[in-house]
């Protein structure tokens, strides 16, 4: 493989280095970065708006855009985290346990340039990964038919329920409204009407953008409106000389950086375990490995590097099962999926061969993307501080009239602004009732495609339901599903939480 | 007797409002035809989730009750009524008069109201900020994107 691969990949950087391709790519981790900093706007929020207008856009820019907000936001969110103590970016919330003490000693900015160095080190891993396994498993994944996309959606859906933040109870009840909610529209095979309630503009189903802004955007705003610390920045002045760590300072870092990679990469192909998770497991096994663990929580150089390289490597890994199955490990990545159905293509095994410019043009824009964002931030970092006192009061109107507009221009619908709203009441329901809404997002997405499988699954068997038994391969998913859910049960019992062993 | 806690209680809620909404979805379902497995009609699906809702509803008010912070946002916050009426007016403003009056009201209302919705908003630098944003949406949503609201005037 590695002839054809490198001949592939070289191909990929052709793409990603036209120029209109780097433009795009540069203005996606751009917006991602400043995104990363702003307290109280997400990733999800920020490439929801923007989706829209890559409608017009050819397909491989717009991805390289809309990938880049996603890994850009990361570089920014430890700068949230780490200079002013404010976990507004999930993945980074656990870096402040140990970065903000070390800013207030002062040496904040030699955190941010381990995290940087942990970020370089993550993205690399993470994308070699990529290079090489995305591939493999399209190839295996070629042979599957519709029981094992059944199947193997099952246990994407499922362990996105169960494995993300959260309870595993209420993350499944998630997951079957995002179905649910996925069904709206035209019955495709029927030509019936399904939970339209006489609205013409449901036909087409619920607008993936109305939902995810209600969900995402405007349940966010609610929750936060009068409800944001003040921001204090009063150690958060830096210049790029503090920058450099000192020769000792990354020989402490060195171990957590390659054990957080490792851990990281390992969280990415497990599906539903993303970058925040994969962040507190490498916080906590470092915490578990450290001869020091007393210094955890006062400014463990290790407590930054580790879950910074996670992070980073769990991000780039994250597009693995998307890219290679079809199957999004999480919210931000059942979006890029949607954007890719939007731009008219099968997501699923063929995608690599169908489409090389789409995934191999990606894979080298991601080592443009964080080659830029590393330069940026060197010399930026004083205007993302200062970026980071802009008060939430002007934020959030600004942000909202974003996704109002954001929201008409994906159909030109005035009714998908109104849903929106009213998705976005019944998403702060939600969260008041400690849900999590990722899983809706997910199941939203795959509804339709496990509707449809599993249709033709049982149209092949005659209608039985064995054929997923004996089939092996979905045999096999369907034993990790029962697998998934006995760990889950097991881990209730003993009161095991990866989440709360950080903490 | 051992009194509720808020947890339970609150779990509570949130199993049934998942069990109501899998009951509704499974008795519209019905209507669209079940079929059978052979035979697989519109109603299939719907009210098979429908129904695993209704179940996992009332495991949901069954088992839960976790008092443990969320690690990431923290405790429950209360909610702001202020902020709330705001942004749903700011919403419907928007709705409103992007339908009749164009898209530059349209914007500064939202984006006004919304702002007002904040405690802490003072009169001069709301007005400041809407003025912007409006100014911005319109350059670049008007003229460099053409989405089809006029600036002025009923939308066609």
């Amino acid at each position: 493989m590695s002839g054809t691969g490198l001949a592939d990949l070289a191909h990929g950087f052709a793409v990603a280095l036209e120029w209109h391709n780097i433009l795009w790519c540069f203005v996606g981790v751009l917006i991602g970065n400043m995104v990363g900093v702003l307290p109280g706007m997400g990733v999800l929020s920020a490439i929801s708006i923007l989706l829209p207008l890559t409608f017009a856009m050819a397909t491989v820019p717009a991805m390289l855009m809309l990938a880049g907000i996603y890994y850009g936001a990361q570089y920014g969110g430890a700068i949230c985290s780490i200079l002013l103590n404010l976990p507004c970016h999930p993945p980074h919330a656990v870096t402040c346990l140990d970065g903000y003490p070390l800013t207030r000693q002062g040496r904040g900015g030699m955190a941010l340039g381990i995290t940087m160095l942990a970020a370089m080190v993550g993205a690399a891993f993470g994308i070699v990964q990529m290079i090489f396994l995305a591939p493999f498993i399209a190839r295996i994944a070629f042979q599957f038919g519709a029981p094992e996309i059944c199947t193997l959606m099952l246990l994407g859906l499922l362990a996105g329920a169960t494995l993300a933040k959260g309870s595993p109870v209420k993350g499944v009840a998630m997951t079957l409204l995002g179905l649910l909610l996925g069904i709206v529209g035209t019955d495709i095979n029927t030509g019936i009407e399904r939970f339209m309630f006489g609205q013409v503009e449901l036909s087409d189903g619920i607008e993936l953008v109305a939902l995810s802004l209600g969900l995402f955007g405007i349940a966010e705003f609610l929750r936060s409106v009068n409800n944001t610390p003040p921001v204090n920045a009063a150690h958060a002045k830096l210049g790029m000389r503090d920058m450099w760590p000192k020769r000792a300072e990354i020989r402490e870092a060195a171990f957590p950086i390659l054990r957080g990679t490792l851990v990281g990469s390992l969280c990415s192909l497990i599906p539903g375990t993303g970058p925040t998770i994969a962040s507190f497991v490498a916080y906590a096994t470092e915490k578990k490995l450290s001869r020091t663990p007393e210094r955890f929580g006062h400014g463990a150089i290790a407590g930054v590097a580790a879950p910074e390289a996670s992070t980073h490597s769990a991000v780039q890994g994250d597009f693995i099962p998307t890219m290679s199955l079809g199957i999004p490990g999480d919210a931000v990545m059942a979006l890029l999926l949607g954007a890719l159905i939007i731009h008219g293509i099968t997501p699923g095994p063929r995608l690599i061969v169908e489409h090389p410019d789409v995934f191999w043009g990606l894979i080298a824009s991601f080592w443009i993307g964080n080659l830029m964002l590393v330069v940026l931030n060197v010399p930026l970092i004083g205007l993302w501080v200062r970026l980071l006192t802009v008060p939430y009061r002007f934020l959030y109107p600004s942000a909202l009239f974003f996704i109002c507009i954001g929201v008409f221009a994906a159909r030109n619908q005035l009714f998908d602004v109104a849903m929106t709203l009213g998705l976005g009441q019944f998403g702060y329901l939600l969260v008041r009732l400690r849900f999590e809404p990722a899983p809706i997002l997910l199941g939203f997405i795959l509804g339709p495609r496990l509707e449809e499988n599993f249709r033709r699954a049982v149209l092949i068997s005659r209608g039985s339901l064995e054929i997923f038994v004996t089939r092996p391969i979905s045999a096999v998913f369907l034993s990790l599903c029962v697998l998934l859910l006995l760990a889950q049960l097991y881990a209730r019992v003993r009161r095991v939480s990866v989440v709360t062993a950080a903490g | 007797m051992q009194t509720m806690t808020k947890e339970r209680r609150r779990d509570h809620w949130a199993g049934a409002l998942v069990a109501l909404i899998g009951a509704a979805a499974a008795w519209i379902g019905h209507f669209y035809g079940v079929g059978s497995l052979t035979h697989m009609g519109s109603g299939f699906f719907p009210v098979a989730l429908g129904l695993a809702m209704i179940g996992i509803g009332v495991l949901i008010a069954a088992t839960g009750g976790d008092a443990t912070p969320d690690p990431i946002h923290g405790p429950d916050r209360k909610p702001d009524p202020r902020g709330w009426l705001c942004i749903i007016a700011a919403v419907l403003l928007f709705l409103g008069l992007a339908q009749y009056a164009g898209l530059l009201p349209a914007t500064f209302a939202c984006v006004f109201t919304a702002a007002i919705g904040d405690r802490q908003a003072r009169l001069l630098p709301s007005l400041a900020l809407a003025v912007c944003i409006s100014l911005f949406g319109a350059l670049v949503f008007s003229t460099a994107l053409q989405v089809p609201i006029p600036l002025l005037g009923p939308m066609p």
